[in-house]
């Protein structure tokens, strides 16, 4: 009964802190509903007219929605690399940032489970894929794999800071014995759930450009150098907006780790170049039509030529110290390769394998208006989420939001 | 929970069916009309008649009654649903003055389709009534009766197709008897079968064929090639559904249930053979072109964001005639028929023909090959 009185009051006071701020603070949250409300409408459209009204076709059936899933899903796993650190090996450098990058993996996993549910053609029938009610085709489908792992990592990545804050709220230290084990425990589920979506696409014999062993390493990759990046970039907004202390110590060992992933997915871009164009089969045709077009049909050559230098020019000014501990490069770097993973993970993943179609017919996938406003939407969604997630944890951790008995 | 064997929620709201089987005229078996001629039991039998039938819950009172119940989780979520629905359809019941007995009839309908269960999984009896109810609901919603099937594989029947590239002259014939047997969608021109157009001398070059043509036909040397779904007998679109909407009959067919099928489209990029379709928009076919002659499984009217594909016109196929797409051949090319009867055109083919498969190093195994005279 007790422990219901505290959480019907922690309730209470997140929701005022929530509802109350600065002036730049409403501002933004104003900003984001209202493309949240664009989003809706633009969902609203799509839910009467069907998915006829994005760029997709029988051709290339998949695009902006499944890119984005798949981009985020690496975010979410990157909640990890603070994890890890912080719980397991008992680095307290990270203590004050994992809070933050679990609630960025919160808001990763809901907007990729809002992209899955977008880019579903009978949303009203969803049900169909609960297990228990409906049929679960597992472990066959690895799309149902994926439901498993990105729901318990969500569960898991609600759970662990929920305890922890829920203990600070009350003022007593949160019990190392229970949230360890579940930290380690998502340590492991972190490279699962990225995994297990590369393995969704990797196990298509159809789809030559995805079908190959480098596919899933690389995602984790990426992933670990995309997510971090992320999580430098907002630590060090809230570190201006907020009185939350972030010390440069812990933001120039993030950036360490995502050095070293960026360094570790540029050498595996090389292999697989070297496989497509030194010894190219029909099978390469994918990643020509990506990097250099093919008939004439030239759509992603903008966005790979852009993703790849600031690729390159990310990993290599990360590489040098001297420029990787002056904040501002950092900041920047992290910023690129950000753009840069998100370009080659999203777009430059999901629609070349579509192209050329199974017969090498090729028709090129151009997102629609009313495509880009749901996403957008979505992403709103999410900074949204994470928005209201940090700012109460914020309050929690530097005691300024404690339980008044 | 009368009928265990159901694998989903049903109302019976309009049920034919009486549900009390009291042999009372009144229709109570409580004896309250006083016709009742009542049982001779001594009290003692029926205290114990009591224990045995509600025991310990006799020991509770009040809301314990209704919770503290043992039950299963799929009977919990059939509980929940069940008020959920009824609760809707009071309140739907309740604001609706006007609505008729046809209205009633629909919502039924649609409320018992919009549960129900994969019908892979269901038994003959459950297939049929769904049937019933899909020629019911166009009934009163069209005023036209349509004649809809649930016929299953037959047994010792594996269906395999043979494509004549000697023969096909690209006339196209098969793909407008197609789109007219299976009531596609005309907006969008989905068509299932696609004739690729190639270049003498050159072999079998997909990439530089054209799937997509509108010049008179046989076209100088020029020469032509169909394909649709291959219904492989190793089908990697089956495999990678996450509901099972789609799957591979005893008859070799590779069928989609449109009524179970979520529309993620993982099939789609699985299938080796671009032998799959999406309803992008709700499909649109003129009411006097609809073929009535339907099958569950088959050419029955699909709606958007849902997955459709050739099924061998399995509407046809089990009746024990040729597809839409051998019929309308002129040239003969198209040969279908039972891979199991010895006597069949198709094992003819097999046996003497130099046949072939595409992509065959995939291990999808076609039902499906290519030869020529």
């Amino acid at each position: 009964m007790k422990r219901l009185k505290v959480f019907g009051s922690l309730v209470k006071d997140s929701l005022d802190t929530t509802t109350q701020g600065s002036k730049k603070y409403h501002i933004w949250m104003a900003f984001l509903t209202f493309i949240m409300l664009i989003g809706m409408y633009c969902y609203s459209l799509q839910i009467e007219h069907g998915l006829s009204v994005t760029g997709m076709t029988d051709r290339v059936s998949w695009g902006l929605y499944i890119s984005n899933f798949t981009f985020l899903v690496g975010v979410a796993a990157a909640a990890v690399m603070l994890v890890m650190p912080t719980y397991v090996l008992k680095d307290i450098d990270f203590k004050q940032a994992v809070l933050i990058g679990e609630g960025l993996a919160v808001a990763a996993l809901i907007m990729c489970l809002a992209f899955v549910v977008a880019d579903m053609g009978g949303p009203s029938v969803l049900w169909h894929m609960i297990p228990g009610i409906g049929v679960f085709n597992f472990p066959a489908s690895m799309l149902t794999w994926d439901v498993i792992v990105l729901n318990g990592y969500l569960f898991l990545n609600i759970s662990i800071p929920f305890y922890i804050l829920f203990r600070r709220y009350q003022g007593k230290v949160p019990n190392p014995k229970i949230y360890v084990p579940g930290a380690i425990l998502s340590v492991f589920w972190a490279v699962g759930i990225h995994l297990v979506t590369a393995f969704l696409y990797q196990g298509l014999q159809a789809r030559p450009f995805w079908n190959n062993a480098l596919l899933g390493p690389r995602f984790l990759a990426s992933a670990f150098a995309a997510g971090p990046a992320l999580i430098i970039l907002v630590l060090a907004i809230i570190r201006t907006f907020t009185e939350f202390k972030i010390e440069d110590k812990t933001i120039k060992k993030i950036g360490m780790i995502v050095t070293v992933a960026a360094q570790i997915n540029l050498i595996m871009l090389v292999s697989e170049l070297f496989k497509e164009f030194y010894a190219p089969t029909h099978h390469s045709e994918s990643a020509y039509y990506l990097f250099f077009g093919l008939h004439g049909k030239t759509a992603l050559l903008p966005w790979i030529w852009t993703a790849i230098p600031l690729n390159v020019l990310a990993t290599v000014l990360l590489t040098f110290g001297k420029l990787r501990n002056n904040l501002k490069v950092l900041y920047f770097c992290c910023f690129i390769l950000f753009i840069a993973i998100w370009i080659e993970k999203g777009f430059g993943l999901i629609v070349p394998g579509f192209i050329p179609g199974p017969y090498g017919k090729i028709s090129e996938y151009t997102p629609t208006g009313i495509e880009i406003g749901v996403t957008l939407g979505i992403w709103a969604l999410g900074a949204f989420i994470f928005t209201i997630l940090a700012k109460t944890a914020i309050k929690i951790e530097t005691g300024k939001l404690q339980f008044r008995k | 929970m009368s009928d265990n064997t159901k694998k989903w929620f049903s109302l019976n709201l309009n049920s034919k069916k009486k549900q009390n089987t009291g042999s009372c005229g009144c229709g109570k078996t409580s004896g309250g009309c006083g016709s009742h001629t009542k049982d001779q039991i001594s009290d003692k039998e029926f205290d114990a008649a009591v224990d045995a039938a509600i025991g310990d819950e006799r020991k509770k009172d009040g809301f314990d009654q209704v919770f503290d119940v043992q039950m299963d989780r799929r009977t919990a979520f059939r509980k929940l649903t069940a008020s959920l629905v009824i609760g809707a359809g009071a309140i739907s019941t309740s604001c609706n003055l006007t609505s008729g007995e046809e209205t009633k009839e629909k919502a039924q309908i649609d409320w018992e389709e919009q549960f129900k269960g994969n019908y892979k999984l269901m038994t003959d009896e459950e297939k049929k009534a769904t049937v019933d109810r899909l020629v019911r609901s166009y009934q009163l919603r069209k005023g036209k009766n349509i004649n809809m099937s649930s016929k299953n594989a037959e047994k010792d029947v594996l269906f395999g197709y043979a494509f004549n590239i000697s023969k096909c002259q690209g006339y196209m014939d098969c793909v407008s008897a197609c789109v007219e047997e299976n009531n596609q969608d005309r907006n969008s021109q989905m068509e299932y079968i696609r004739i690729h157009e190639m270049k003498d001398g050159k072999g079998l070059k997909f990439d530089e064929a054209d799937d997509n043509y509108y010049h008179e036909v046989p076209a100088e040397g020029h020469f032509y090639m169909g394909t649709q779904c291959f219904h492989c007998d190793n089908p990697p679109c089956v495999e990678v559904c996450p509901v099972q909407a789609t799957w591979r009959e005893e008859d070799g067919l590779v069928v989609v249930d449109y009524d179970w099928c979520v529309g993620c489209r993982y099939c789609m990029a699985a299938c080796p053979y671009d032998g799959r379709r999406f309803n992008w928009s709700t499909p649109e076919v003129p009411e006097n072109e609809i073929n009535k002659n339907q099958h569950y499984l088959g050419n029955r009217m699909r709606k958007k964001g849902v997955m459709e594909k050739c099924t061998f016109c399995v509407q046809r196929s089990r009746a024990g005639k040729n597809p839409a797409c051998v019929e309308a051949c002129p040239t003969g090319a198209r040969i279908f028929g039972n891979l199991l009867d010895p006597d069949s055109t198709i094992r003819w083919v097999l046996n003497n023909k130099k046949v072939f498969r595409l992509k065959e190093d995939l291990g999808t195994e076609p039902k499906f090959w290519y030869f020529m005279d």
